[in-house]
């Protein structure tokens, strides 16, 4: 929601092909290369007459970029290898969109808080966002950057590693939330749901019992680009309670 | 045949081993120290190099080529390594190097240790042959290695495993070492500081330099060109291990070859920065054949298959191969650093480890490897010939899945069918919204306070350690649909 209002207020039309599912990284990485195969053909399909793609996850991003091609090329599929030519130039992960595409890192966002930043391993080593997002956040009014210590390590969600390998991935995931902590912050931004996802569930089962008070929110890099003065962002819109009543 | 990769066919599978060792305080303690240090270290001397990438891509050109070239290159070494006054053995696998060994040493033993009634050798570190399980294979014959490497005999004292490529001893601490030490020396006292252990371990084992006469070695590389074979280490004890005995012995993985002298240029750059983050091996030793007078005389040379050639088949698999030892990517990876290299259930352990151990052993063995990866990525940004380890871990799994999917018990199996029905959702849309209505109806079962706990299956997994968020009263797609009936009614 975040990314559809911040693009209108940004004056640009979205639209959300109601058709498109998974970019198939899940089946993919996994192992379930066939199960992939047609998840990525239809969703290349939904997206034939987009302009421009914006996807809020780096590793979906991620998996385009380093699969799909490759995908082509192991079923031998010509088609397929010339619609992922003229797919991957319109895709835009989120910070690249507002950063490369629309040259922008200030855009009039307002979120008077501390936050850190987590660079997820997919938009750190396969997609080379680089700093984008941290000049993007520098760019809000009223916040505060808190560098991360041990920011490039894993924070152990690794998809179905996470269940797969549940207890190495939770001791990884401790390791993040004592870097997390160390910040000081009151948030920590990402630009994939997956590790906020990761981290959202080991802050809340370590706060178990002693109520959300000081709890550390996690959010993605969209909402709080999306928090204006007229229109912030504000704890009780990312509370665990909101979203269940 | 029989290929093997140490004791890896017997081990309990990662998630079980793991769990052991996350148990054990001490060990994580012991790992996250050293793997800190040795990364701290890399990043430096890698960071002081202007051509680093260039170089990356240079040993990874040069393993390409070779490779593409394998046969041709083992032969030109073969013919310099004779002509040089060495003698060249071909072992196909495990046990077929082990007999050679023994045939070897025997025959030596006859001639250069008579007097002894268990012939012993010498070993400088070889990965290679913890691979082939040698010393095991040489004590059932009645032959005594001794492990000179400073952390191999403390793995062997122990009779431990080697929890690391390049430090097999990593996951003991100065203090564990000591207790060894006193077990096993026999002395009645030692200091605690580093330079008491290495001057205990230092008399210790110039006994052993001087009396043992045969010498057992692997190699870093062997040069095609010029028959030579190199060993780089900090100790000197493997310098010792391959100038001192009357006969040498050295086992050489096939992918090991390199066509030019000129190449070391490159991996001996590489392989030092990236092993222990030093500009260069205090030890590099290279020597080639024999020279009368000027030691050993007799210099054998057992190159190994072990499963490498039924990788080079295939690129994705071959690429493995390209892997120079360095233990740059166990250093980096956040799993091993939670779990050290015994939870790998192989002498080769981390991320390369789980891609090398399940193909040269065949991938009925350390099926679970290749998911011990949360696919970060850090392996591969480190690797000094740039194997692409994320990407061969994914490939084994897409085998793994296409084996078990031949199966009864693997189309049956909780995963398969889940994510068969996922797919099946997500190419079918109205179906998965219906799915998201179903799935918030029916988690009220497992809701409390907002939060899902003890989910069924294989996202128990998930909720044992970890909270999850109820779904929203509002997915996305229903904000959206409704916005936009919003937006049409008013137009």
């Amino acid at each position: 929601m975040a990314v559809v209002n911040l693009l209108e207020r940004l004056g640009h039309e979205v639209v959300f092909p109601l058709a498109q599912t998974c970019c198939g990284q899940m089946h993919y990485n996994t192992g379930y290369h066939a199960e992939a195969l047609p998840l990525v053909k239809r969703l290349m399909d939904e997206f034939r007459d987009a302009e421009t793609i914006v996807v809020p996850s780096a590793s979906c991003v991620a998996m385009m970029r380093d699969h799909y091609e490759l995908m082509a090329h192991n079923t031998n599929d010509a088609a397929m290898m010339s619609e992922v030519k003229s797919f991957l130039p319109r895709v835009f992960e989120f910070s690249e969109l507002i950063t490369d595409k629309l040259g922008l890192t200030d855009v009039g966002a307002y979120f008077p808080h501390r936050v850190t930043y987590h660079p997820s391993c997919h938009s750190l080593r396969l997609l080379h966002v680089g700093d984008r997002p941290i000049r993007l956040l520098q760019g809000v009014e009223g916040l505060e950057y808190a560098p991360m210590e041990g920011a490039d390590q894993c924070c152990g969600f690794g998809g179905t590693f996470a269940v797969k390998n549940a207890e190495v991935s939770s001791a990884m995931l401790n390791d993040k939330l004592v870097c997390v902590k160390k910040s000081n912050a009151e948030f920590v931004a990402a630009l994939d749901n997956s590790c906020l996802m990761q981290i959202d569930g080991g802050l809340h089962r370590e706060s178990a019992g002693q109520g959300g008070e000081g709890r550390i929110r996690p959010v993605h890099l969209a909402e709080i680009l999306n928090s204006t003065r007229a229109n912030p962002l504000t704890n009780e819109s990312l509370s665990w309670d909101e979203a269940t009543v | 045949m029989s290929i093997r990769v140490g004791h890896t066919a017997d081990k309990a599978s990662f998630p079980i081993l793991a769990h052991t060792i996350l148990k054990d305080d001490q060990t994580r303690r012991n790992v996250r120290h050293a793997t800190d240090v040795i990364r701290a270290k890399r990043a430096l001397r890698v960071e002081e190099m202007p051509d680093w990438e260039q170089l990356r891509t240079s040993g990874h050109a040069i393993k390409t080529h070779t490779l593409e070239h394998l046969p041709y290159y083992l032969e030109v070494f073969e013919k310099n390594c004779i002509a040089a006054g060495g003698q060249v053995h071909w072992a196909r696998d495990a046990d077929e190097a082990n007999a050679i060994a023994i045939k070897l040493i025997r025959a030596a033993a006859a001639k250069v240790e008579p007097e002894k009634t268990k012939p012993e050798v010498i070993k400088v570190k070889t990965m290679t042959s913890d691979e082939i399980g040698m010393n095991a294979a040489l004590e059932r014959e009645g032959i005594i290695p001794w492990e000179t490497d400073l952390a191999d005999m403390i793995v062997q004292m122990g009779k431990d495993e080697p929890s690391h490529i390049v430090v097999p001893a990593l996951h003991k601490n100065r203090h564990q070492v000591r207790e060894l030490f006193l077990e096993n020396m026999g002395l009645t006292e030692l200091g605690t500081e580093a330079a008491d252990l290495a001057a205990a371990a230092r008399m210790y084992l110039r006994k052993k330099f001087l009396e043992v006469e045969i010498g057992v070695s692997g190699a870093n590389f062997a040069i095609a060109e010029t028959g030579s074979v190199c060993v780089v280490e900090s100790e000197g004890n493997g310098r010792m291990c391959v100038t001192m005995p009357k006969t040498l012995i050295t086992l050489i993985g096939i992918e090991k070859v390199i066509p030019k002298f000129q190449d070391l240029e490159v991996f001996l750059q590489l392989l030092p920065r990236s092993a222990t983050g030093e500009r260069m091996n205090p030890y590099n030793s290279i020597w080639t054949g024999t020279t009368a007078g000027d030691g050993p005389q007799e210099f054998h040379v057992i190159l190994l298959d072990n499963g490498r050639t039924r990788m080079l088949a295939n690129t994705r698999e071959r690429e493995t191969l390209n892997c120079i030892r360095c233990g740059a990517c166990l250093n980096a990876c956040p799993v091993y650093r939670e779990t050290g290299g015994h939870a790998y259930g192989s002498i080769y352990s981390g991320p390369i480890g789980a891609i090398l151990s399940p193909q040269l052993n065949g991938m009925e063995h350390s099926r679970s490897l290749p998911y011990a990866s949360s696919l970060c990525g850090a392996c591969y940004e480190v690797c000094p010939v740039k194997i692409n380890i994320p990407e061969t871990l994914i490939h084994l799994r897409g085998r793994i899945v296409e084996a078990d999917q031949k199966t009864l018990a693997g189309k049956l199996s909780q995963e398969n069918l889940g994510m068969k029905m996922a797919a099946h959702l997500f190419e079918h849309p109205r179906q998965y919204e219906a799915a998201q209505r179903l799935a918030r109806t029916g988690q009220g079962l497992f809701e409390k306070d907002g939060k899902l706990v003890n989910l069924p299956g294989m996202a128990a997994g998930w909720t044992q350690f970890r909270d999850l968020r109820a779904l929203p009263d509002q997915t996305f797609r229903e904000w959206w649909k409704k916005r936009k009936s919003k937006t049409e009614a008013n137009a």
